[in-house]
């Protein structure tokens, strides 16, 4: 407990780092699956290849991914952007398949509808699919963003600072509550962003409160999500 | 494209045959340490997620579980293990922190695997005098194999990363070449052992890929045809 008083700047300038590491990936992600995710759930044919290349890619320990990434792209094994862009890889495959999968789970007959009353397809996408596929986008970015945040720390190998330097400097220091520290503000991050996004779900999509009693099984989708990403570490 | 040249040129090097962790010695401690940490937790994780699936009762828990579980930073806990138990006792304090990553998956695969059992078969099979043993072992358990195997596929590739981490607690592993590369600077070592957990990591997902087809039950199959035919179910069955 000594050592987090004495080192609060620390953990604090880490905490802002390891955010600002985070963030972009998360946001890059979610911003790149959403075409990929349509094409993929528009278009049987490419579905097969789009789900299993993203699938493939999230096989891929991010150690290994942080190694592979540098001599492929001509950057630094020190640079950040190598750290970025192996957590924006992550993100667009978990992110593709929710957006494909929540894509799916518009009811035809309402998308049916705003055809009959005119809506034109670029207007219907943005207008009637994307907020009804809302919930379920919703479910996998708080995936994306939690696995993200907890995968920053894995750049600490390579020496990108994030909370994961007080991992590497705390084991050869030999000091536990440097780690725990580390450890416990990487997750109350995740906590937070997690629950930033839930309320930020709600105030944007005020229906997915209602629907919640009538579903049978509430929490299915978002439960047996959990079994298939969730590979790298 | 160069550093690929190099990279298979020290894989196959005498300087790596004759160093203190031969290839095959690594590829040996990946295997050891993934096969024993799946199998620890899953002896822990099944008959848990058949609990839980059977009676319905302590999914909270057991979503809570798998939701912390994924802002836990698996490089932390290992260290933070390995230093809490004593660097003697540093495989123990890895396996343990192995375990604890392995176990929401495979929780989660068997749970969900009971719950997507159609209640009407349970039913059925209640009627027709089987008991709660039974209906567990002899329809729930079959019915939901595919998707304990999908829970297992996760798991396995789950600690195979991980496992790579522990190259940094001088556990050895392929991670090992990894994590020694960087300070050395040696980044035909960096990128020779990254292509050799990617390969590990594809070759066992293929694997449960494969195996995950045929623990499909016979009666499944059609209705798994009939899924495909429309995108959005066969996504869900896919993703559960």
């Amino acid at each position: 407990m000594n050592w987090v008083l004495a080192n609060l700047d620390l953990i604090g300038r880490l905490s802002l780092e390891h955010l600002r590491l985070s963030v972009v990936p998360i946001v890059l992600g979610f911003v790149l699956a959403i075409p990929l995710g349509w094409v993929a759930w528009r278009y049987q044919l490419t579905r097969g290849v789009i789900l299993t290349i993203t699938g493939l890619l999230y096989t891929i320990p991010s150690l290994a991914l942080f190694a592979l990434l540098p001599p492929l792209l001509g950057i630094s094994y020190l640079s950040e952007l190598n750290v970025i862009i192996a957590l924006t890889l992550y993100a667009v495959a978990i992110m593709a398949r929710s957006v494909a999968e929540a894509l799916g789970s518009v009811d035809p007959g309402t998308r049916q509808a705003a055809v009959a009353l005119g809506y034109a397809p670029w207007r219907r996408f943005w207008e009637v699919d994307f907020p009804l596929a809302g919930p379920v986008l919703l479910a996998g970015l708080r995936v994306v963003a939690v696995s993200t945040i907890a995968l920053v720390t894995v750049g600490a190998l390579l020496g990108v600072d994030s909370l994961g330097y007080l991992f590497t400097n705390g084991f050869q220091r030999r000091i536990v509550p440097e780690i725990l520290a580390g450890v416990v503000a990487t997750m109350a991050i995740a906590l937070v962003i997690d629950g930033l996004l839930a309320l930020v779900g709600r105030g944007l999509m005020p229906w997915s409160r209602r629907k919640q009693p009538i579903r049978s099984r509430p929490g299915t989708e978002s439960f047996g999500r959990g079994v298939n990403p969730g590979a790298s570490a | 494209m160069n550093l690929f040249a190099e990279a298979f040129a020290w894989l196959t090097s005498e300087e790596l045959a004759n160093s203190s962790l031969p290839l095959g010695e690594a590829f040996g401690q990946h295997l050891y340490f993934s096969f024993v940490t799946v199998l620890i937790a899953a002896l822990i994780a099944v008959p848990a997620g058949y609990l839980i699936g059977h009676t319905g009762k302590g999914r909270e828990i057991a979503v809570g579980i798998t939701g912390a579980a994924r802002a836990l930073p698996s490089f932390g806990l290992i260290l933070l293990l390995v230093l809490v138990l004593g660097v003697t006792r540093s495989e123990l304090g890895a396996f343990i922190a192995f375990v604890l990553l392995a176990i929401p998956s495979i929780l989660a695969g068997a749970y969900a695997g009971v719950e997507a059992v159609d209640r009407r078969t349970v039913d059925a099979a209640r009627a027709v005098g089987m008991t709660e043993w039974q209906i567990l072992v002899k329809v729930e358990a079959p019915l939901g194999l595919p998707l304990l195997v999908g829970g297992l596929r996760s798991a396995v590739l789950q600690v195979v990363a991980t496992v790579t981490l522990a190259g940094y607690v001088n556990l050895g592993g392929l991670g090992y070449y990894i994590i020694q590369g960087v300070p050395l600077g040696r980044f035909d070592q960096i990128l020779g052992g990254a292509v050799l957990v990617i390969a590990l990591a594809l070759v066992l997902d293929g694997l449960f890929g494969l195996l995950a087809r045929v623990v499909e039950p016979q009666g499944l199959a059609s209705r798994t045809q009939r899924r495909r035919a429309d995108p959005a179910t066969a996504e869900t069955t896919a993703s559960a």
